[in-house]
């Protein structure tokens, strides 16, 4: 069986916590929570996850499976206050998202007067502003990638250079990955930048998916290929239902 | 030292204008019975200050609300609001935008009777924009940090559901989130909390720290079985799902609302249980 858009996706998100140690996972999304839970059972076992509830788990489980043993307990209060904490680095979701990483799942359209109201700003703005995030975008399009958001729920790079380096001591982009490719904001003035394409995609592809202008290098390698351990942790353990092909078409 | 009361002698003792604190998160024990109570009632320009969700939903569809002060308004299950979003795009109420955690400040503040408190959740995004009102403070310590002054969350009344409760007032959760219940109780004038089933004195069962919020912060508690429904409620009752997307699609075009309407929300809270007791039993088939 050939490894599917979705299962390199998840891969990709997983590596998104590589090197974290002993932190919370915290991720949103079908493809960030398998990568989390992942990344766990594989190369960072240090992570903590939870069972998308209050429950920190002593095992990753699987998707939507019940949380068997915990290890500990993180009700909303705590979570937010570990937010503050900063032991902590989430995988939000974007209903847009600019050059910086500024991102947008407030309202479409004038604040004032919204042409499509979304969720609200939810934790967007002190997840950014108090620990490491990165984002993870199912279906990447200019009409996500776009020039300028409508409303900044998660701070951007520029934002964050305006309050100052004390400021934003703890403001830490990571990475973007989307069923496209994978980005990060490692450039001088913190743009984003075209990191890997998942295997089938081509540059110009992603070039014509981002509605600003993309820092691409001259030979953008690919995406890695889950392992054949990674491919039955995903398929046998973590998602054998198949969510995943629910949020990433094959 | 009894503060048993009635769905409807609590709601009548609101009064239009009021600042409203509702308790749970989401789609997750809400207070839904006195939320409906409300819906029926004679109430409006009402400020909902809430981790939203059919609650906030349900009271703009009704005209009850003038402002909404909210980090989102979500079914969780069905991300987004219907009701809320229609609201918001006509423009019919105001909003007031915080991150999750500076709400949960704002609340920590007027619980302690504090004017603010300090935080970073904010800086840099557009909370501060849409919120013109919101300042800052500067750490008077060496560092000299500039922080959020998030303003107290001061509340009129909260209204809180919890799995249990005693006569006295005192009330106990038994799912795995308090949520920020105790907060909205402590941050109000008047509490009033409605329960899944109510106890003497003395026979609330279960481990003290479930025991969440005292009957010194509560004003009146009334026993409303099921009366979280259709949201997430503790051991007891999960959210009913099906429900919630009959609710959601009716939302979404104003016959089938008015139908939901007549249907659920024309009577008192026993004819809306049996209203969908009924509507369960002709799904089932």
């Amino acid at each position: 069986m050939s490894v599917t858009r979705a299962e390199i996706c998840v891969v990709a998100c997983a590596e998104a916590w590589r090197g974290d140690g002993e932190i919370l996972a915290a991720a949103m999304g079908t493809c960030s929570i398998l990568g989390a839970r992942l990344a766990r059972l594989t190369f960072e076992p240090g992570l903590l996850t939870t069972d998308g509830g209050a429950l920190l788990t002593a095992e990753p489980v699987p998707f939507g499976a019940p949380a068997g043993p915990a290890e500990g307990w993180m009700p909303f209060r705590d979570h937010l206050w570990l937010v503050q904490n900063g032991r902590r680095h989430v995988m939000m979701g974007a209903s847009q998202i600019d050059r910086h990483g500024n991102t947008n799942i407030s309202a479409v359209g004038e604040w004032e007067r919204p042409k499509s109201q979304l969720l609200g700003v939810r934790g967007a703005p002190g997840n950014t502003i108090c620990n490491p995030t990165s984002y993870w975008i199912p279906r990447q399009s200019t009409r996500v990638f776009v020039p300028r958001v409508d409303v900044v729920s998660g701070v951007g790079h520029d934002r964050a250079a305006e309050l100052g380096a004390h400021a934003s001591r703890f403001h830490d982009l990571r990475r973007v990955v989307t069923d496209l490719g994978v980005f990060d904001f490692g450039t001088p003035d913190g743009s984003m930048r075209l990191v890997s394409v998942h295997p089938g995609v081509d540059v110009e592809q992603v070039v014509a998916a981002t509605g600003f202008e993309l820092v691409v290098g001259g030979d953008v390698p690919e995406t890695r290929l889950p392992t054949d351990e990674e491919l039955r942790l995903i398929r046998e353990v973590l998602d054998p239902r198949s969510s995943r092909d629910r949020e990433v078409r094959a | 030292m009894n503060k048993t009361m009635s769905v409807e002698e609590i709601v009548g003792s609101l009064e239009s204008g009021m600042t409203i604190g509702i308790g749970g998160w989401g789609s997750r024990r809400k207070p839904m019975a006195l939320v409906r109570a409300i819906h029926r009632s004679q109430l409006t320009d009402l400020t909902i200050v809430s981790y939203g969700g059919a609650d906030v939903g349900l009271l703009c569809a009704a005209g009850k609300v003038r402002k909404v002060v909210a980090p989102f308004v979500t079914l969780d299950s069905i991300p987004l609001e219907p009701h809320f979003r229609a609201a918001r795009q006509s423009g019919a109420v105001e909003f007031a935008e915080y991150d999750e955690g500076m709400f949960m400040f704002g609340l920590l503040a007027a619980a302690h009777r504090l004017p603010f408190l300090p935080t970073r959740a904010g800086l840099g995004s557009d909370v501060m924009r849409v919120n013109p009102g919101l300042r800052t403070v500067r750490s008077p310590y060496d560092d000299a940090e500039e922080l959020v002054a998030v303003p107290a969350l001061t509340l009129d009344v909260a209204l809180l559901h919890m799995d249990r409760a005693d006569t006295r007032g005192n009330g106990q959760y038994l799912g795995v989130d308090p949520y920020m219940d105790d907060l909205f109780a402590k941050a109000a004038a008047r509490c009033y909390v409605s329960c899944e089933r109510l106890v003497d004195p003395g026979k609330l069962e279960g481990p003290p720290q479930t025991l969440l919020v005292s009957r010194m912060h509560v004003t009146g508690v009334v026993e409303t079985p099921n009366g979280g429904h259709f949201t997430d409620c503790g051991p007891d009752r999960s959210r009913d799902e099906a429900f919630q997307r009959h609710y959601a699609a009716s939302a979404a075009d104003p016959q089938a609302w008015a139908a939901f309407t007549e249907r659920f929300l024309s009577g008192d809270e026993a004819a809306y249980q049996e209203a969908v007791r009924r509507w369960r039993e002709e799904e089932a088939r």
